[in-house]
């Protein structure tokens, strides 16, 4: 039973971890507070299901669930650097008006995939080891995506995005319109969420629009722990910090679940640990004083003094 | 070349706090002239540095750089033609990115950026070259983020990438005022020799009227947004510190002021 709930959360790791590139690239490269991910999610298994109800092929529906976050995280960015619309609202723009627009692409609030084709299903087909379809499937996916990720941070184009979430001024000064970067950053990067929606979708068998609700929570915590399991400052470790975090922080709460918290208390799990893990320095500095006051008082004081 | 034509500069036009920082400006700089700007505080030494890089715009005149009016580009337009050192060595260059990275950065200046990679072995030799010029011992730390270096070393890299990709024009704002002495010093040695290098045209903003007179070939002195002395040729070279002085309180009625000068002082 052990190794189902550890394969389990391995597959949604993966998936989960196409979700956490994205927030990386938002929040950490850019410096983005990008909360456009809660709608782009769901957005992505919404134009997934509906393709794949009406028999579109699922790798195209797949892939137009992608070109539908980048438009989406477009529109951020155009909200954002052209209206002159902090950052954080925009989003939060963005997102409100993507739960309407989810509803209108669906017609409901959940369409269900049971008995559809989908790329699981397609690639089952393939003669693979049908236990670890999706393993693979999503190992492959997500490796492929973040090799090619790497690729693209460095790039000329790639470089001067992250510098314009490093030092804006200095990339302009050098030629780069920096609003026309994070158009494509945040484009980018809710392109990564909604595939990550689309393929969870297809995992799950549905599709809800629901379903971003604390996206950008699990984003972080799993941007968070990443860095924590990978200290550094190199892309090529970065995004694989990413992906390892994310998976870790699934097998946290299989860990929460199996302890006998209900599945509706995840979110607020998921919040305490981003909470405590983004507070933590601020807390070290006591605990230091704390510990360095008692050194002082076993007689350490002349070392100190010193 | 650089020519300002009646340039007026005035912040929040028609508020109660309306502030007009530069009143007729008229500067013409040919090219390969290195003018040192000298002024008390608001004077609009850094304005003016900030409407020949984009940041700002004027109310009213024109600037041209190489007979091409570009009065109203943003600054990534004119990136091209104009480098620029900040007086904060932090901002300058992006910390979490390597030595090689931010270089690469700079070269493509003003081109259109692809999705090649940005380094290859040609690049990183041709840095290697650039950095051994600074004399900083950085080419052999091409892959360390710059946010290890100090900020001397992170002003002499930002004044390398102010001049690589061929602008026409450097600007130079108080670069090494918050730098020790010593670095200081070099960092100036630094800057002579690139520009030399590049044949540039550079406007240098300075609190240091001995630094003023040194550097460069032609000194221009502002207070209360205006141009009160230009000095070249043989008049510059007979002036002193003291007659700088003497100079500017004739001129403007007042004591050169400025909080860096008096420390100095």
């Amino acid at each position: 039973m052990w190794l189902n709930i550890l394969q389990g959360t391995m597959e949604q790791g993966l998936i989960f971890g196409l979700l956490a590139m994205g927030v990386y690239l938002t929040f950490r490269i850019l410096d983005f507070p990008d909360l456009t991910v809660e709608g782009s999610f769901p957005l992505g298994a919404s134009v997934a299901a509906v393709l794949i109800i009406n028999g579109t092929n699922p790798f195209l529906a797949t892939f137009l669930a992608f070109l539908a976050g980048i438009l989406a995280g477009m529109i951020t960015g155009v909200i954002n650097t052209k209206l002159k619309i902090a950052g954080l609202l925009a989003g939060i723009l963005t997102m409100t008006s993507l739960y309407s627009i989810n509803l209108r692409i669906m017609g409901r609030a959940n369409i269900p995939l049971l008995r559809e084709r989908t790329i699981l299903t397609i690639i089952k087909g393939w003669g693979l080891p049908e236990r670890y379809i999706s393993l693979i499937a999503f190992a492959i996916i997500v490796l492929c995506i973040k090799f090619i990720l790497d690729y693209f941070l460095h790039s000329e184009i790639g470089m001067a995005l992250r510098a314009t979430g490093d030092s804006p001024v200095m990339i302009e000064s050098l030629g780069v319109n920096t609003d026309t970067i994070k158009i494509l950053g945040l484009g980018l990067a809710n392109g990564l969420t909604a595939l990550s929606g689309a393929l969870t979708c297809q995992y799950q068998g549905f599709a809800d629009v629901g379903m971003g609700i604390g996206m950008i929570v699990i984003g972080l915590a799993s941007v968070i722990i990443g860095e924590v399991v990978i200290r550094t400052s190199r892309i090529v470790y970065a995004t694989l910090g990413v992906i390892v975090g994310s998976i870790i922080y699934r097998m946290a709460i299989a860990v929460a679940l199996q302890l006998g918290f209900a599945p509706t208390d995840l979110k607020v799990v998921t919040a305490v640990l981003v909470i405590l893990a983004l507070g933590a320095p601020s807390l070290r500095r006591f605990m230091i004083q704390d510990e360095f006051a008692e050194r002082l008082m076993e007689g350490g004081a002349t070392d100190a003094e010193a | 070349m650089l020519k300002l034509k009646n340039i007026h500069k005035i912040f929040n036009y028609g508020r109660i706090n309306e502030n007009h920082a530069l009143k007729d400006i008229n500067l013409i700089v040919p090219k390969g002239d290195f003018v040192t700007i000298i002024g008390s505080n608001g004077a609009g030494k850094s304005t003016l540095l900030n409407l020949v890089a984009g940041t700002y715009f004027p109310e009213s005149g024109t600037v041209e750089i190489n007979g091409q009016d570009m009065t109203n580009w943003p600054v990534h337009k004119r990136a091209h033609l104009v480098g620029r050192v900040f007086q904060d060595p932090l901002k300058g260059t992006a910390a979490e990115m390597t030595i090689e990275e931010n270089l690469s950065l700079a070269v493509k200046r003003g081109e259109r950026r692809g999705l090649r990679l940005g380094l290859n072995k040609k690049r990183r030799e041709e840095f290697q070259g650039l950095l051994a010029l600074l004399e900083l011992g950085l080419e052999n730390r091409l892959e360390d983020p710059v946010k290890l270096l100090s900020g001397g070393q992170r002003q002499a890299l930002t004044l390398l990438m102010a001049t690589l990709g061929d602008p026409e024009i450097l600007l130079l704002d108080e670069y090494t005022a918050n730098l020790d002495p010593k670095t200081a010093v070099q960092i100036l040695e630094i800057t002579g020799r690139v520009v030399e290098q590049g044949k540039l045209t550079v406007l240098m903003v300075t609190h240091d009227l001995k630094q003023a007179l040194e550097m460069g070939n032609r000194t221009i002195m502002m207070d209360q947004g205006r141009i009160i002395l230009d000095l070249k040729g043989e008049e510059r070279e007979k002036t002193t510190v003291n007659s700088l002085l003497e100079k500017f309180s004739e001129k403007s009625g007042r004591e050169l002021t400025n909080d860096r000068m008096l420390l100095q002082r």
